[in-house]
């Protein structure tokens, strides 16, 4: 039983990782731009929920909805002023920029909110008892998991079947053609920042309901983790990020149950070094060979 | 004769280029030095000295890599770790049998190199044949993993030499090392090294600097260092004309190790406590800010980039607050100065006599 | 010999195709052997039965259009591919088990379709280090600049700037090799692949871009590098007053297969070569 209970815990963890994942995924698919600024946008998404629900008193959906339109406007507004005017740069160059980003965004917070951690209302409350009460899984973690399934099939049937999906496939293939087909290229890269980050929001909203607790570096972990599971995963790849972010959560919970708390990231980390040793492009991702 | 006149004068340029790094270095040292030993310095700048020189030596060792290999790497930090607490150890140790301070850290210093260099070889020998993203990420692990193992150890010295324990389950403690009545502990798992004698000096950091630009220059005119640039610009082309791309890799990425671990030993060397923590991926980022901003390949950059932004949050001190603010905004502003065409053009012409120099060298 | 080798010896034919073998190398073994070459990709075979012989100084070419697997076979020969069949023989040396970079060592430089300069290096760095394996001093003797560095040092700016003479391109020794037009960075390549010390030098289409004039030039400067430096040479080329004036033995290639071989005549009145350029003729 307490096996179902960190595996469970695990997947829930996972599926945050997944969630954060697939936003630094398709960023990279499209702009090729490791958006080291993902993470921060999540901690925003969990201050905005925070205030809305604790200073405004706003419903939770509300709340949850304000740090998605918010964390949207946010990505879009980053990209706009701080990424496309580099995107014939070197790729190491955008990828300093975004470490500037980040800075900015963490520095911002602290200024507003302060360094003291806040406690978090989880967005739900309360927990379902299984298996004649051995079992205790928290309504969170049912809306994580929940959550993480229904963003994964509604991104897939979007991407695949949607005008602008195929525009965002298009892009990642050879942005020149795309734009020689008639594809407006920056609605779609900039519909893609949009699109990850709202979904950075929800990582925000249930990260810190997870957690129940709140800073301006809240959001620095868990981006290199799930930039981590994306890359484990096959960069690029939609179902690889959502892989790669359950395995990593599951790995990471079973690590710290019955390894040790100490070296659980390190253990993450080593399964992470094994994967790419024997997969050099991820799980799930494609290796571009050169033409010779 | 044209032949021999312009080897002649090519040989100059970039030997040119070199002796003019070292004249900077050992003008400004020089004049740092008159200064603190005039008593113009506060004590904070003071303070600053040794860590400038430890991100300096970081930097040109990153640029290495990053710059003249051309494979990025997160991971820098680790190396510094592996150093810093190499280092520590080594020092503490011959607290007793090594009475001369400045030998202590000089062999604390090579000491804490070799370690690095033997990490780096470990970490280097399956993972650079990864490409790009995925090098990146994995020497990002690499270094959270050194991180993290480092906060499990606990060392001790006493007369009967080192001990050891390994401590993954958080569970022992410094006791557990079985000292004897006059043995000390080193290293006491998370909370670090402790009680360390600080014996780093602003002439070490000097030294180090030096050492560091003549391995790394000498390192990029060789022959090796054309071999590293050619798989940095053409991976394929270089197979195709003979060159054993992992012996160049590896030579760029543990040079570099073992230099980040000398500059790692310096810096543990200067704090009387110290924990792995302080060696994270932000200072992996903030030195590869340092190498990016400078410049990649061009080690001077490097040398400038580290000090001015080392002493940029220092001197904004005055705002406080908003200082980091300033900070990332700064690199954003510099970033895209430096980078978007449009802007590029708008500087140059601005700087008319910038833009006919960089014409006649076309 | 192993256990494998010798296997791999049985393969062998008995009786090969008779070399086109001018009478200069009648009396030496041949450069190059590739005996029933082939590699397939999938289930497409790209090559297949690739029988070449290339005398030890002979300059052969390999024509046909595009498409015909001409590049894939500079790729068999260089270990950019491994080969799913038959072997190839350098020196008499089968190369099986050579990579890329061994392949150089063992003697074939190579140039490229689609130009591979080491472009933030200077000209004369591209040739430099081309010569790696021939210099010999340590790291630590470069770092420390102890003797046997300036030695070889001096001695390889030398050879480079000789080779750099064959195309006057002395005064361009510390020219960034991105900046050159690009007739020179052709030339360049050229360059580097003979830095190498190779017995067989493959080149990939040396005249594409240049004219006429640049061309003639050409002709008479890869003639040159054979007499003077005593190796053979295969290239890649659609220029066919090139192949026709330099060649000595010229193979055809079409849909990965050889349908032709011999001496420029006999090319020039090949009923199939013929067909696979210009297609068949309509009945009337």
């Amino acid at each position: 039983m307490e096996f179902l209970s960190y595996l469970i815990s695990g997947i829930s963890l996972g599926s945050v990782y997944a969630i954060i994942a697939l936003g630094y995924t398709m960023v990279y698919g499209i702009a090729k731009m490791l958006n080291f600024a993902h993470g921060d946008v999540i901690m925003i998404g969990g201050y905005i929920s925070f205030c809305a629900m604790f200073y405004l008193g706003l419903p939770n959906i509300v709340a949850v909805l304000l740090a998605v339109i918010v964390c949207t406007v946010l990505g879009v507004v980053i990209e706009r002023l701080a990424y496309k005017p580099l995107r014939s740069a070197p790729s190491l160059a955008v990828l300093i920029t975004a470490i500037g980003v980040s800075y900015f965004l963490q520095n911002s917070a602290l200024l507003i909110w302060k360094a003291a951690a806040r406690v978090y209302p989880p967005v739900v409350e309360g927990s379902i008892q299984l298996f004649g009460g051995r079992l205790t899984v928290s309504y969170v973690s049912l809306l994580t998991i929940a959550a993480c399934v229904v963003i994964m099939i509604g991104l897939t049937a979007f991407v695949n079947k949607s005008k602008m999906g195929k525009a965002m496939r298009a892009c990642s293939e050879d942005k020149a053609a795309a734009q020689l087909m008639g594809i407006n290229v920056n609605a779609t890269i900039s519909a893609t920042f949009a699109i990850g980050s709202a979904l950075a929001a929800i990582a925000g909203v249930l990260l810190c309901s997870f957690n129940t607790s709140l800073m301006p570096t809240t959001g620095s972990m868990p981006g290199i983790k799930a930039f981590t599971a994306a890359v484990f995963g096959g960069i690029g790849s939609i179902p690889g990020a959502f892989l790669g972010g359950l395995l990593l959560g599951v790995i990471e919970a079973m690590a710290k149950a019955y390894i040790s708390t100490n070296l659980a990231n390190s253990i993450v980390f080593a399964v992470l070094i094994v994967v790419l040793l024997v997969k050099p492009a991820g799980l799930l991702g494609k290796s571009v060979t050169e033409k010779v | 004769m044209t032949q021999k006149m312009s080897k002649f004068k090519s040989l100059k340029k970039t030997t040119k280029v070199d002796f003019a790094t070292y004249l900077g270095v050992i003008v400004v040292f020089a004049a740092v030095s008159a200064l603190q030993s005039g008593g113009s310095l506060t004590r904070s700048a003071i303070g600053l000295l040794v860590p400038i020189c430890c991100y300096m030596s970081m930097a040109v060792s990153l640029n290495l890599t990053v710059g003249i290999l051309g494979e990025l790497s997160l991971g820098h930090a680790g190396f510094m770790s592996v150093g810093a607490f190499t280092g520590i150890v080594v020092s503490q140790s011959l607290l007793d049998s090594v009475t001369s301070a400045p030998v202590r850290l000089a062999i604390a210093m090579v000491v804490g190199a070799i370690f690095a260099a033997i990490v780096g070889l470990l970490i280097g020998t399956p993972v650079l044949r990864l490409q790009g993203d995925y090098l990146a990420i994995v020497t990002l692990a690499f270094g959270e993993i050194i991180k993290e193992l480092i906060n499990c150890l606990i060392i001790g010295h006493d007369e009967n030499g080192l001990h050891f324990i390994f401590n993954p389950a958080g569970n022992k403690t410094v006791d557990d090392l079985g000292l004897s009545a006059t043995g000390t502990a080193i290293i006491k798992g998370a909370q670090g090294a402790t009680g360390t004698a600080t014996i780093a000096t602003f002439t070490a950091g000097f030294i180090l600097v030096m050492i560091t630009l003549i391995v790394v220059l000498n390192l990029t005119r060789s022959r090796a260092g054309r071999a590293i640039m050619a798989i940095r610009d053409n991976r394929i082309a270089a197979q195709a004309i003979g060159l054993n791309l992992t012996k160049y890799k590896l030579m760029a990425f543990v040079t570099s190790a073992a230099l980040a671990g000398a500059a790692g030993a310096l810096y543990g060397l200067n704090y009387s406590s110290l924990q792995a923590t302080k060696f994270n991926f932000n200072l992996s980022i903030l030195i590869l800010v340092f190498v990016v901003l400078g410049g990649l390949g061009n080690i001077w950059g490097s040398l400038i980039a580290a000090a001015a932004l080392t002493i940029l949050p220092e001197a904004l001190r005055q705002f406080a607050d908003f200082r980091m603010l300033i900070y990332a905004i700064v690199l954003i502003f510099v970033m895209l100065a430096t980078n978007n065409p449009q802007a590029k053009a708008f500087f140059q012409r601005l700087l008319p006599h910038r833009r006919a120099s960089a014409e006649k060298e076309d | 010999m192993t256990q494998k080798q010798r296997e791999r010896a049985k393969l062998v034919p008995v009786s090969r195709e008779p070399a086109l073998l001018t009478e200069r190398d009648a009396d030496k073994s041949p450069v190059l052997e590739c005996i029933d070459l082939g590699i397939t990709f999938g289930g497409l075979k790209a090559v297949d039965n690739f029988n070449v012989t290339i005398g030890r100084t002979e300059i052969t070419g390999l024509i046909g259009p595009n498409g015909a697997g001409k590049t894939t076979v500079f790729n068999l020969l260089t270990k950019v591919y491994q080969p799913t069949h038959g072997t190839i023989l350098l020196n008499g040396k089968d190369i099986h088990d050579l990579n890329t970079a061994q392949v150089n060592r063992a003697g074939i430089a190579r140039t490229f379709q689609n130009i591979r300069l080491f472009g933030d290096m200077s000209v004369e760095q591209n040739i430099t280090v081309a010569m790696d394996t021939q210099m010999h001093y340590t790291m630590p003797e470069g770092i420390f600049r102890l003797p046997r560095f300036w030695k070889e040092e001096r001695a390889m700016h030398e050879r480079a700037m000789e080779l750099l003479s064959i195309f006057h391109m002395e005064d361009l020794a510390n020219a960034k090799a991105s900046s050159l037009p690009y007739g020179a960075q052709r030339r360049l390549e050229i360059l580097r692949a003979l830095a190498t010390n190779p017995s067989l030098l493959l080149l990939d289409e040396p005249a594409a871009g240049m004219n006429p004039s640049e061309t003639a030039e050409l002709m008479e400067n890869i003639c040159f590098i054979r007499d003077t430096f005593k190796i053979a040479v295969l290239l890649i080329e659609h220029d066919m007053n090139l192949v026709m004036n330099i060649c000595e033995g010229i193979a055809v290639l079409n849909f990965g297969h050889v349908i032709a071989k011999g001496t420029p005549e006999d090319i020039q009145n090949n009923p199939e070569v013929i067909e696979a350029y210009l297609g068949k003729k309509k009945e009337a």
